[in-house]
């Protein structure tokens, strides 16, 4: 078995660990990381190809209000349900917008795309029965019927958000390296040569859009269970521009950099918080520039480098 | 009636956004870099005005001193900012990505918000002098601010003291071979770090101005550069990227759209400025008035 997958089976038996084990700040940090990592793998497949979205956070929105919605319709609070209807939301406007989307390119396709997350928020803020600029309440997480107290129920969402990211880490892993994946590289090389070469660019660049579309809406789920939460500040132009900025700190080089980045961008921010609550977005602003000026392969570039392994 | 109430409000919103995206569309145009710290820059410009006035009406002085204090900080704010900016971080990334480039503005984007914070605190700002000075005026039986029609004035001045720049002098003819072909007019001896440099600076200048001229309308509060940013892009987006007439166009479409929205149906005040974005995108990806360019091979 390659080393990536070995890799990432290590990190889901970690999480399984660290859910019975972790202090619970640490549960809910290592579950929106993982819902985050999600979103960062998604504008990974998009990356390859030399697009960047500047505007993702309108499937983490709409997973995240598919699910409150239809869980409020029916007032339950089934982590499956929700799952379920949330990530079935983002991935069916994915492949919507992905008939528009898939013309175009660089600095237009992130233009679109902000556009079109804007447009959500601009919907959502003045919705009264969605709770307008103030949103609205999730239930507490059950899982298929079964009720656990508050505290255990963070713990069994951890298990299943790492479950979950896991396996979509490992799932696309396997996608970048099919004929399918690997022709990213191809069309940010050069488009016209890959037509010439008889594969669809336009086609091969809507599926990438809806496979990340559908990852951003299940870690836009994840969130709103973890967070207990929604508001449509998730669809704003901060929380986009947040989602690149983990992808580029993290680098394009192996589905491993998601977590990594993630995970970094989580714990970098609630120390800043916690410590400088005054400047905690400077620390950050200047970690992502400190990282663009040094490494520009991102962090995954310092195990590349001292591996002398090639990007696959 | 509420058709002329809607072209007053659309017309004094669009000078205002057109002030703004200027600054970000030059910049784009020039240098390739879609300038996120643009908000900042705004929110700067409308936080140094906004103290400035403070300061200078608190004692009696004369009222025109306070115009000028606004265009003093917008200055001041460009060139600081501007030149601190551009040959501390955007130098760096030139010849990188342009999303790279994009990312480096949003991260300076972050850390100006928090130095905004760290010198100014959180409480709003007043300014409001300026504009009560010079009262309102009726016309067609609406009272309209006066400083709002200096505001529309203003914008129609830089706009064309920009255009006339660009097109009848020397600096400008040199700065459009740059935009043209950055590479051909370096290897003329044209000194393109330089023409970077006054590009960025009065980019900066035309957000702090945009920023200044509003201050005494608004109260001066966090997030407001966080808002115009967006707003100024899809201004940008929908005249076509670089182009200084799209950008006219730009934000009069947004501003009248805007104000219709406003007074008509205010439910879908914001969705409306973006719905137009999306539309004009998806007919027209590069703009209203930018020319589609080949694909290479």
């Amino acid at each position: 078995m390659d080393r990536t997958i070995l890799g990432l089976l290590a990190i889901l038996a970690a999480f399984l660990a660290g859910s019975l084990l972790l202090p619970s700040w640490a549960v809910s940090l290592a579950t929106v990381a993982l819902a985050k990592a999600l979103v960062i793998l998604g504008l990974l497949v998009l990356l390859r190809a030399g697009l960047v979205p500047f505007g993702q956070a309108l499937f983490f929105a709409l997973g995240a209000y598919g699910a409150g919605m239809a869980l409020r319709e029916a007032g339950s609070g089934d982590v499956v349900a929700g799952l379920f209807a949330g990530t079935a939301a983002a991935a069916s406007a994915a492949v919507l917008l992905g008939f528009l989307m898939a013309r175009y390119r660089e600095i237009f396709f992130a233009m679109l795309s902000l556009a079109f997350s804007m447009l959500l928020y601009g919907l959502l803020v003045k919705n009264a029965a969605l709770g307008g600029t103030d949103g609205f309440n999730v239930p507490a997480p059950t899982f298929l019927g079964w009720a656990p107290s508050p505290a255990t129920a963070r713990r069994v969402l951890l298990a299943v958000a790492a479950a979950l990211a896991i396996g979509c880490h490992a799932a696309i892993h396997v996608y970048l390296r099919s004929t399918m994946g690997r022709l990213a590289t191809a069309i940010r090389d050069n488009e016209i040569r890959v037509e010439y070469l008889g594969a669809s660019v336009q086609r091969a660049i809507h599926v990438k859009f809806a496979i990340a579309g559908t990852l951003a809406g299940m870690g836009g789920v994840l969130t709103a269970f973890s967070a207990g939460h929604i508001d449509p500040g998730m669809s704003y132009w901060t929380a986009s521009g947040e989602f690149v900025f983990v992808t580029v700190m993290g680098g394009a080089g192996s589905v491993l950099a998601p977590i990594a980045g993630s995970f970094l961008f989580e714990i970098v921010r609630t120390y800043a918080v916690e410590y400088a609550p005054q400047a905690w977005q400077a620390v950050v602003g200047a970690v992502l520039l400190v990282i663009i000026l040094v490494l520009p392969g991102g962090l995954w570039s310092l195990f590349q480098r001292r591996r002398g392994t090639q990007p696959p | 009636m509420i058709w002329t109430a809607i072209l007053i409000d659309g017309v004094v919103y669009a000078a205002w956004l057109f002030i703004v995206a200027l600054g970000l569309t030059l910049v784009f145009g020039v240098m390739k870099i879609l300038n996120v710290a643009h908000g900042a820059f705004y929110a700067i410009g409308a936080y140094a005005a906004a103290s400035l006035i403070g300061v200078w009406f608190a004692g009696d002085r004369p009222l025109v001193g306070g115009y000028v204090l606004l265009v003093v900080a917008s200055l001041a704010v460009g060139l600081v900012m501007g030149t601190l900016l551009e040959r501390g971080v955007l130098r760096l990334v030139y010849g990188r990505d342009e999303v790279v480039a994009a990312l480096a503005t949003y991260a300076v984007f972050l850390i100006l918000e928090d130095f905004i914070l760290l010198v100014w605190g959180t409480d709003p700002y007043f300014a409001g002098e300026p504009a009560t000075a010079l009262g309102a005026d009726d016309w067609f039986g609406l009272a309209v601010s006066n400083y709002d029609l200096l505001l529309v004035a203003v914008a129609a001045v830089v706009g064309l003291l920009l255009w006339l720049g660009l097109n009848r002098t020397r600096t400008g003819k040199l700065l459009l071979a740059v935009i043209h072909d950055r590479e051909m007019s370096a290897a003329f001896g044209i000194d393109v770090t330089l023409m970077f440099t006054m590009t960025f600076v009065l980019g900066a200048f035309l957000g702090a101005l945009g920023g200044a001229l509003t201050a005494p309308k608004i109260s001066v509060a966090p997030g407001i550069g966080v808002e115009v940013i967006v707003l100024a892009f899809a201004v940008v987006v929908i005249g076509g990227m670089g182009s200084i007439p799209g950008a006219v166009v730009g934000a009069l479409i947004v501003g009248l759209a805007r104000a219709a929205a406003v007074l008509l149906l205010p439910s879908v005040e914001l969705f409306v400025v973006y719905a137009v974005m999306t539309l004009v995108l998806a007919f027209r990806p590069y703009g209203l008035f930018a020319r589609a360019q080949a694909r290479r091979i």
